[in-house]
């Protein structure tokens, strides 16, 4: 349980710390190709789990260009899987989030003398509640998702097996009292990790 | 004794949207320390105007200038600092009332929450000073959004309608305040549809219509003994437009 949280965790602290900031200048500024950028990204949004997997694990793999990282079936692998499924979201969601703040709004606070990165900042905050469902997008995505970590982890107990590779291999067994209540973990965490999203969200007002 | 140069100065500006030119002001100069009020029908160019001289948006043509020097493009950021606009329609931030009113002050790094309080004392608003300043009302809005632009204490104020959705109770507090800007010798560009605000308030008076200057005199003698057969027409409201 604590390796999928960590996992989870990590792979959705760095889509955020990328997906925000990409999301705000894709909705906020205007440049050739920006067309192309917002489909790449809503494309990005359906991204099969088990593809990104499979193409993580060609690169990781020992033949692949990063495989002397040494990194396959090993956690920063399934980080980087789940970094990879959740960004598209919360890139694509915050930049509807965005857009979504009225334009004059940002006129009337550059009016007031915000300069450009507190003009953007502000919006983001107007935008906050929008932002939210972003990071809960991402979460709910990537901690239900057992394609790509199941590739590019391989399950191994004790090492990278998260709770969903966990279900899957109660199930296969037999165990179904076991996967059932690893189900009730999962979703207990999924609740729990909306809860305090929301709270954050409460608290930014 | 030295004289200053002009807040503003406008020489050969044109304006389009499309193909369609919506200003165009041969030239305009707005001494320091005046109230220039801006009259004229819906869509004469008046708010586009302010637009220019925040630095919102850019002239087709000519050139803008403050206090003597064109406009640089873009606005470095302490000359735009001097300027400030209360919007037609504003918007609130989605924060609290008294937050609102100090935005500007908190985007130049101050912290000091003092000025809020007597600017909402004055517009009535003390009671609201906490609340969410998105579920005010329309006339609570755009005395919120007067008192964020005071808060700030520009040199140049630009005043879009200030006072269109007020009671004449709240015109006369909003009207109190800007009359304290004019005696701080505050730059004001007022644009209002509203001739009697244009009469009380402004030192001299310009109408616009279809993006062109009609007249621009002394208030008194714009409205006393207009020159222009359009002004006297727009003044008795014969102007549809």
């Amino acid at each position: 349980m604590s390796l999928t949280f960590q996992v989870t965790g990590l792979a959705l602290v760095i889509a955020t710390v990328i997906g925000v900031p990409v999301g705000a200048l894709v909705g906020l500024t205007r440049f050739p190709g920006r067309q192309l950028v917002t489909l790449a990204l809503y494309t990005g949004m359906g991204l099969p789990p088990v593809v990104v997997g499979l193409v993580v694990y060609m690169l990781l793999s020992r033949s692949g260009p990063f495989g002397s990282m040494g990194w396959l079936f090993t956690p920063p692998a399934m980080v980087v899987a789940q970094t990879i499924i959740a960004f598209p979201l919360v890139a694509a969601l915050t930049m509807s989030a965005v857009e979504g703040v009225d334009p004059d709004l940002r006129l009337q606070v550059r009016a007031l003398g915000a300069t450009r990165w507190q003009t953007g900042w502000t919006v983001l905050r107007e935008a906050r509640i929008g932002l939210t469902a972003a990071i809960v997008a991402a979460f709910g995505g990537i901690i239900s998702e057992v394609g790509a970590v199941m590739l590019v982890g391989g399950n191994i107990e004790g090492q990278t097996r998260v709770l969903t590779t966990a279900i899957v291999l109660s199930t296969r067994q037999g165990d179904f009292a076991l996967a059932m209540a690893l189900g009730i973990v999962l979703l207990a965490l999924a609740l729990g990790a909306n809860a305090v999203l929301l709270q954050l969200q409460g608290r930014t007002r | 004794m030295t004289q200053q140069p002009p807040a503003f100065e406008l020489a050969g500006v044109r304006h389009r949207y499309g193909a369609r030119t919506v200003l165009s002001i041969p030239h305009l100069s707005v001494p320091r320390g005046e109230t220039l009020g801006i009259i004229g029908p819906s869509g004469a160019g008046k708010s586009t105007l302010l637009r220019l001289l925040q630095g919102l948006e850019r002239p087709a043509e000519g050139i803008i200038s403050i206090d003597g020097e064109p406009m640089p493009d873009p606005l470095p950021l302490a000359l735009a600092r001097r300027v400030t606009t209360v919007f037609q329609r504003p918007l609130m931030l989605d924060r609290r009332v008294r937050d609102n009113v100090l935005f500007g002050l908190q985007v130049r790094g101050r912290k000091d929450r003092a000025p809020a309080g007597p600017l909402l004392e004055r517009l009535g608003l003390t009671e609201l000073a906490e609340a969410p300043a998105r579920r005010l009302s329309g006339g609570e809005v755009q005395r919120v959004a007067l008192a964020r632009a005071m808060a700030i204490e520009p040199d140049v104020l630009l005043l879009d309608e200030p006072a269109a959705n007020l009671d004449p109770a709240n015109v006369a507090r909003v009207e109190a305040l800007i009359r304290d800007a004019q005696a701080r010798g505050t730059t004001i560009v007022l644009v209002t549809h509203n001739t009697h605000e244009a009469r009380r308030l402004a030192h001299r008076t310009l109408l616009l219509i279809e993006g062109a200057v009609v007249e621009i005199g002394p208030t008194a003698a714009i409205f006393e003994s207009p020159v222009e057969a359009k002004t006297r027409a727009f003044l008795a409201g014969e102007l549809v437009y």
